[in-house]
């Protein structure tokens, strides 16, 4: 049980560091957003950075054992159902649900 | 920050900019309209917040750590590492570092959330604090260029609200699961698969910068497995750029590519770009009304500086 001090240290710690990363970029690349680097970055930046926080959220994920199979069915229950009705909530519910479910019975550990 | 005084532009623009909307809409009508917008993600928030709040307790710490972590820390997937930092009691440097490379992707958010639209400083401070993924998704894809900068601030706000409350509530609901039902933690995956399908169409058929990041994540991944993130950023970005300029060298522009063309584009458009606005034409719609209000009011104290353009060039 970690002391209490401590532990809010380490909420402090990291929120400086959080905050910091996302309110200095403001002040440093605003002068640059005529750069057509730029603009052409900040148009692609967005799908790639959805795309490899997935990635890293299934980054343990056993492949080719039994247990890798809730996820990859849950996600794409997700995926084929935001490309079909494009709803978040339904998706997200409906993926969430399967993964539950899967999980706690069929490929329960 | 986008606090200066705004400049005008040398050369007169072809047209006048279209008047700015009347007058900002009600705050409760935007805060209603934020609210919609929230819901999407607030299901995911609730989710993984219950399920980050429950492990909290599972883990041993207060219930209150739960909360002040969702208050103060906001970053959903650093918070959960830092759950196991905490419990190893590991050195507050080495969670300094953690969260840096965990959420240094925020850096690339700079590049397009619209701050400059959100009013006043105290929004436009707490905009920074609250710049979650989410949030960032939300306000920078397509849907969002209407919005005003007070539905934005409300939906960060809401989807802060949901993060603390649902964290609080799952640190002290958590012993209540049955200990056999587990996967609740999938609803951050299903939120980034959700919002990689919306990013992804936006592109309209740009298939080979998915393709870019999902090779980038793999190797990363391979290569790279304790920095797995900042390895996949730092892959996706070179490799956008390798691509860029290429594009920009086989289009016949100047020896140096892009930035050639950039350059030369820069000596007119810069002074007031700096401020927010980008040259007409080469953003996609809706992104006028961005900078009208910082940088496109002429006759103002700046306009000086402006004047400066051709001879700073």
């Amino acid at each position: 049980m970690p002391d209490t001090r401590y532990a809010i240290a380490a909420i402090l710690v990291t929120a400086a560091v959080t905050w910091g990363l996302r309110a200095l970029p403001f002040a440093a690349l605003t002068p640059l957003r005529a750069s057509k680097t730029v603009q052409y970055l900040s148009a692609r930046v967005p799908a790639g950075v959805m795309i490899i926080l997935l990635v890293y959220c299934l980054r343990d994920i056993p492949l080719g054992h039994t247990g890798s199979l809730a996820p990859l069915i849950a996600l794409a229950v997700t995926v084929g159902l935001h490309i079909w009705r494009r709803n978040v909530l339904l998706s997200i519910l409906c993926g969430t649900a399967v993964h539950v479910v899967l999980a706690s019975t069929v490929f329960a550990a | 920050m986008h606090t200066s005084p705004p400049v005008t532009v040398g050369p007169p623009r072809p047209s006048p900019v279209p008047p700015a909307a009347p007058a900002a809409p009600a705050l409760p009508s935007q805060a209603l309209a934020a609210f919609k917008d929230s819901i999407g993600a607030g299901l995911g928030f609730v989710t993984v917040g219950l399920a980050f709040g429950a492990l909290v307790t599972q883990s041993g710490l207060e219930w209150w750590w739960a909360g002040l972590s969702a208050a103060l820390a906001f970053g959903g997937s650093f918070e959960f590492l830092l759950i196991g930092l905490v419990t190893a009691v590991a050195p507050l440097a080495t969670i300094g570092v953690s969260a840096f490379m965990v959420n240094v992707r925020h850096v690339f958010y700079a590049l397009s959330f619209p701050l400059h639209r959100i009013p006043g400083r105290v929004s436009k401070t707490y905009s920074t604090f609250a710049l979650c993924d989410e949030a960032y998704a939300l306000a920078a894809g397509e849907q969002a260029r209407a919005w005003t900068g007070r539905r934005i601030v409300c939906l960060q706000l809401f989807l802060h609200l949901y993060w603390v409350g649902s964290a609080v509530a799952g640190a002290l609901l958590g012993s209540l699961i049955p200990e056999r039902v587990t996967g609740l933690d999938f609803a951050l995956t299903a939120l980034f698969a959700v919002l990689a399908v919306d990013a992804v169409r936006d592109l309209r058929g740009d298939l080979p910068t998915p393709v870019l990041a999902l090779l980038s994540a793999l190797a990363a991944r391979l290569l790279f497995p304790g920095e797995m993130l900042l390895a996949a950023f730092a892959l996706f970005t070179a490799g956008l750029l390798a691509r860029h300029f290429a594009a920009g060298r086989k289009a016949g522009s100047a020896t140096t590519g892009g930035t050639g063309a950039s350059a030369a584009h820069a000596s007119t458009a810069h002074a007031a770009d700096a401020y927010g606005t980008r040259p007409s034409g080469t953003s996609p719609g809706g992104m006028g009304p961005d900078g009208t209000d910082l940088g496109r009011q002429p006759g103002l104290a700046g306009g000086d500086r402006s004047g400066g353009s051709p001879s700073r060039a």
